[in-house]
């Protein structure tokens, strides 16, 4: 705006103002408001008056207090430097604003989102003269010891011919490539911007095709995520949504993960940066902080700006994914966003749909979740991005018919659902294996079953069933106890409950037990299948029950998730030994 | 800003009063309301349109008659004056001393309301607190800095417990500053007293400051009360280095004043008529616990709640399990077997205690013996259900003997004096000759080092 047009405030509840005299402002524009001129965005136009959210704490703000226009909307800022940052909801950077104001968040406190005291080195990629298409990399910037940083031609340049680029150290406003547009020249920086509202655009979007791997048991093998794919983590507080989560982005095998902290608990953001520089990526073997974003909107913090956190996570993920990375994305939780949308759609007196949800929220829900994907990304080298998106839901008393939870199952391809009873029984993660599920299935048991084992699918489905038909076993049980049923029924249950507490529960705080590979995975299903295998041969020549239910070797069975990753040899051992246990059991 | 007065009150509505006709005033600014008497009640505007203005009268409005009713705008926010000295002392929900003493000389003002603690600033929780409750300390431990709420149910002892563990709690440090802040939200006089006569019996007075607002006390009080006392508490955290154990009862009171005022203002409902926001309010309570990197003292809170038909979904314990971090829930069951406390350990958590437990903190083996105690206890509660369907005789051996050790549990372990201050250790002792109850080969999660290092030797005959 050339001069700054200013309106007035007629009324503030809340985190909402509304005001007068901004004539010509747009839908999502960002405006300054009140003397202290706080950061807010337009979210609905009225005639003459303009309803603005306020990302800060409106104390102080009264009728008759300007607000400016800024002409921009809500945007965040792409560039080098987003890598092991950490920002509220509306990108501004929390290390920062401590420095600036101490251990509590101020009114008003601002600072760039990316730093400007830092310089990179950017090496170009294109030459002078070459022409270039939208997407197409200019050059990169080593920016983390992991993430190499590509700077692209911004989407909005359809073509453009390179006339100036060359090698150049500086910081983000630094200049590096200049190119000839049909509309004229543009200077291309290291940072650009992008409002967070708007998706940023692929080539095509391609359905999921590779695993994501999670080093979860029950996850990988029972309810697979894909690269690309959307995932909900539904369930009762305390459930272990939050742990799920955080394994997630510690373990997936991505190149770059965005966490969200939407709404939750400034201690979970702490827990995040203090242990993610310690741990070691399973890929890389470098710190994790090295391929992470995080954005920490917690639960205190102005719940404006909690809305927008999660476009603002998602804008940034999409950049790497734009950059040709696979990019995992974890909010948590998108209740919490919801709850903020609420908020201001009740403040702006709309009609309430389902228990005060605005009647958009299942839109916008399903929007968010459209923004994953595995797609060819903008650019002529046709480079491949894949964006996983994965959810935390945290329903009303836990009960899963709440309208935040029934609008993301409409749009999500995989439910881990969550269960207040396994939970109290500490088995973790609380997945109930009977209501979950993937409908990655498929694509992920081919995929296995070319690349890691042609028995994946047929041992998981096998263990599937017995999982099942415990759960059916047990309502018999209940009704006529245990000595009413037959041997084979009796070794089921034992080999279920094998599977249950030896392969599906895995202590997230455990070294050892927290990341399972997938033939590691493989490997401890097929001992327990194998068990089953000799146990069932037993009792048919006449080896008694209790025998192979006592069989001193099940001890070794329980204790093999734990032996460490380069020694799987060691669970193809036992496998041996069971079976030698077994030949020895007296047969009547 | 510039103080201003008006006369021009139009209408109340429930605890809320309209002023029109006003200019200059600002959203969440503190009034004082000089009613005819000359009598003066305190508010604090919720929303201005325009010349108008809506404001919370935290006093009540009864009696009030708005033609005679002088407004003034204060032009600041709620603050309340902090001091060291306000250690020994009571106040009432507007952070008026009631123990007959001087009134406070304020060494700052402070905004009520604080300001969110940012993320980055925080220091992980992660230092044990002794409470001398075996279920809290050895099953849910509770570290500085952690928010652990009690979820009871009226008539459950909540408040004999909540008292136990201010009088008990410590670290295994010396020389570190302790205090308590309290603070009652609507809780009979009967409870408020049986608070104070602790404090005062037990010389912990000394070293608390009491905030009381009582069951016939003005209700919207009650909304200032936990940030009053979280102020008072983060001033003495930050600024004297204290270690703050701040207790709040009864949340579901606050509550409730929240839904009244939400209603006044005719806004559309959440669930059961508590206000869409009910779960960013709370936080902005909730999160005010926690540690300051580079800073000594610290907030714990227990918050105590009464769950409205014991029933754990309801809107008030269901959003505060979803900002705290863990909760303690007390059964009516238990009660009923004469067990204090009466605390249901297979649903209460602490999701905090793996930071402030095992080596250096308490004892190696802490982890483990939790994990077990647990999951035999958890056993023998199943069991003892299918013995209530098929009778003893459906179960086996080795399901009788968890029963046993879940009935040993309840009343040696679960069970403890009110005067009883039990350390790490002698919880530790106690979960290990309870485990010797069963065969050793039960003891799946507990490595072989510390059975044989810690398992009592001598065979137990149960
Ligand atoms: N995989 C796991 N291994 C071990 N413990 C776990 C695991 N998952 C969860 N837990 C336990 O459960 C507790 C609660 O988990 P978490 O904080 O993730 O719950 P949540 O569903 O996010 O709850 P809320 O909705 O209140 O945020 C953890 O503190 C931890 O003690
Ligand atoms: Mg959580």
């Amino acid at each position: 705006m050339t001069n700054e047009q200013r309106g007035e405030v007629v009324k503030v509840s809340g985190p909402l103002v509304q005001a007068r005299g901004l004539a010509g402002v747009r839908m999502y524009e960002m405006v300054r408001v009140g003397d202290a001129r706080l950061f807010g965005e337009v979210i609905e136009i009225r005639g003459e008056v303009v309803s603005i959210q306020v990302y800060e704490e409106t104390e102080g703000i009264g009728p008759g207090q300007p607000v400016f226009r800024t002409g921009q909307p809500l945007s965040v800022e792409l560039g080098p430097g987003l890598i092991r940052s950490i920002y509220d909801g509306v990108q501004r950077p929390l290390d920062k604003l401590v420095e600036q104001c101490g251990a509590f968040i101020l009114r008003g406190a601002e600072a760039p989102a990316l730093d400007r005291s830092v310089e990179w080195d950017f090496v170009p990629v294109a030459k002078t003269g070459d022409n270039v298409v939208a997407g197409d990399v200019l050059g990169t910037v080593k920016e983390s010891v992991i993430v190499v940083h590509k700077i692209m031609v911004p989407p909005d340049i359809p073509e453009a011919t390179v006339k100036k680029i060359a090698p150049v150290k500086g910081n983000v406003d630094t200049v590096v490539a200049v190119l000839e547009t049909a509309q004229g020249t543009r200077e291309v920086r290291m940072a650009q911007s992008w409002p967070v509202r708007m998706p940023r655009p692929v080539k095509s979007k391609m359905p999921p095709q590779v695993p994501l791997v999670t080093g979860q048991r029950v996850i990988d093998m029972f309810f697979p995520l894909t690269k690309g794919g959307t995932a909900c983590v539904p369930g009762p507080f305390g459930s272990g949504k939050t742990v799920v989560q955080h394994q997630l982005a510690k373990w997936s095998d991505v190149d770059i993960v965005v966490y969200v902290g939407c709404g939750e608990r400034g201690n979970e953001m702490t827990d995040v940066l203090m242990e993610f520089p310690h741990l070691k990526d399973p890929k890389t073997g470098q710190p994790l902080m090295e391929r992470t974003v995080l954005v920490a909107n917690t639960s205190n913090m102005p719940v404006a700006a909690r809305e927008a956190s999660v476009f603002t996570g998602i804008t940034i993920a999409e950049y790497f994914r734009d950059m040709g990375y696979s990019v995992a994305l974890m909010a948590d939780s998108t209740s919490r966003w919801a709850e903020a949308m609420r908020e201001m759609s009740g403040r702006l007196e709309e009609m309430p749909g389902e228990e005060g949800y605005p009647a958009y929220m299942g839109s916008r829900i399903a929007a968010f979740y459209e923004r994953s994907g595995y797609v060819k990304c903008l650019g002529s080298d046709d480079r491949e991005g894949t964006l996983s998106l994965i959810g935390a839901v945290s329903p009303a008393g836990g009960d899963f018919s709440d309208p935040v939870t029934q609008a993301t199952l409409r749009v999500v391809k995989v439910f881990w659902g969550l269960d207040a009873n396994l939970a109290y029984s500490r088995h973790f993660p609380a997945i109930n294996w009977l209501t979950s599920y993937s409908l990655y299935q498929q694509t992920v048991d081919s995929y296995c079953n070319a690349h890691l084992h042609a028995d994946w699918e047929k041992n998981r489905k096998r263990a599937m069933a017995l999982l099942q038909r415990e759960a059916e076993l047990e309502e018999l049980v209940r009704l006529v106890g245990l000595d009413a049923l037959g041997a084979g029924d009796r070794m089921t249950l034992q080999v279920a409950r094998t599977i249950r507490e030896d392969f599906l529960h895995q202590n997230a705080f455990d070294d050892l037990d927290t990341y399972t590979s997938l033939p590691k995975q493989f490997a401890l299903l097929k001992l327990i299948l194998h068990y089953e295998d000799e146990a069932r041969a037993a009792l048919d020549a006449g080896v008694q029950l209790n025998a192979l239910l006592n069989l001193p070797e099940l001890e070794k069975i329980a204790g093999a998730h734990l032996i460490p990753e380069n020694e799987i040899d060691r669970i193809d051992a036992i496998r041996e030994e069971i079976t030698k246990a077994v030949a020895a059991l007296p047969r009547y | 800003m510039a103080t201003r007065e008006y006369r021009t009150a139009r209408q109340i509505i429930g605890p809320l009063l309209m002023v029109e006709g006003v200019e200059g005033i600002t959203y969440g600014e503190l009034t004082d309301i000089k009613l005819e008497d000359g009598s003066i009640r305190r508010g604090r505007v919720l929303e201005v349109s325009g010349d108008k203005a809506v404001v919370q009268v935290f006093e009540g409005t009864s009696n009030m008659d708005p033609g005679t009713l002088t407004v003034k705008f204060l032009g600041k926010p709620q603050e309340i004056g902090v001091s060291e000295d306000m250690l020994g002392r009571v106040f009432d929900g507007g952070g008026r001393p009631i123990d007959g003493g001087p009134n406070i000389i304020p060494e700052k003002w402070v905004n009520i309301n604080g300001n969110p603690m940012n993320p980055y600033a925080r220091d992980f929780p992660n230092e044990f607190i002794q409470t001398g409750v075996s279920t809290i300390d050895l099953l849910n431990t509770l570290v500085r800095g952690q928010k652990l709420p009690i979820f009871s149910a009226s008539g459950l002892p909540h408040s004999r417990l909540a008292a136990q563990v201010a009088r008990q709690a410590t670290t295994l440090k010396s020389g570190e500053k302790f205090c308590v802040v309290f603070a009652a939200m609507g809780i009979t006089f009967e409870e408020a007293e049986f608070f104070q006569a602790d404090f005062r019996r037990t010389g912990a007075i000394e070293r608390a400051v009491l905030f009381i607002n009582l069951a016939d006390d003005p209700p919207i009080e009650r909304i200032a009360i936990p940030r009053i006392a979280l102020t008072t508490a983060e001033f003495l955290a930050y600024e004297k280095d204290m270690h703050v154990l701040v207790i709040l009862t009864d949340l579901t009171n606050y509550c409730e004043a929240l839904r009244e005022i939400s209603a006044a203002r005719k806004e559309v409902p959440g669930r059961r008529g508590y206000p869409g926001y009910l779960y960013t309010d709370l936080s902005t309570i909730y999160e005010r616990a926690g540690r300051i990197k580079g800073r000594t003292g610290s907030v714990t809170q227990i918050p105590v709640l009464t769950m409205p038909e014991d029933d754990k979904t309801h809107p008030i314990p269901d959003l505060t399990g979803y900002i705290t971090e863990g909760q303690i829930i007390l059964s009516r069951a238990i009660h009923g077997q004469g067990i204090y406390p009466p605390v249901d350990v297979l649903p209460s958590l602490s999701r905090l205690k793996n930071k402030g437990i095992g080596e250096g903190r308490t004892r190696e083996d802490h982890a483990n013996v939790m994990n077990q105690l647990y999951a035999a206890y958890a056993r023998g509660k199943n069991a003892k259900e299918l013995a209530v369907v098929l009778g003893e005789s459906a179960l086996s051996e080795i399901d009788l003997l968890y029963v046993r050790f879940a009935d040993a549990f309840e009343d040696r372990f679960i069970r403890q004096g009110e005067e009883e201050n039990r350390t790490i250790f002698e919880s530790l002792e106690l979960g290990w000759q309870l485990l010797a109850m069963l065969p050793r080969t039960e003891l799946k999660r507990i490595r072989e080092e510390y059975i044989d290092k810690y398992l009592p030797k001598q065979e137990t005959t149960a």
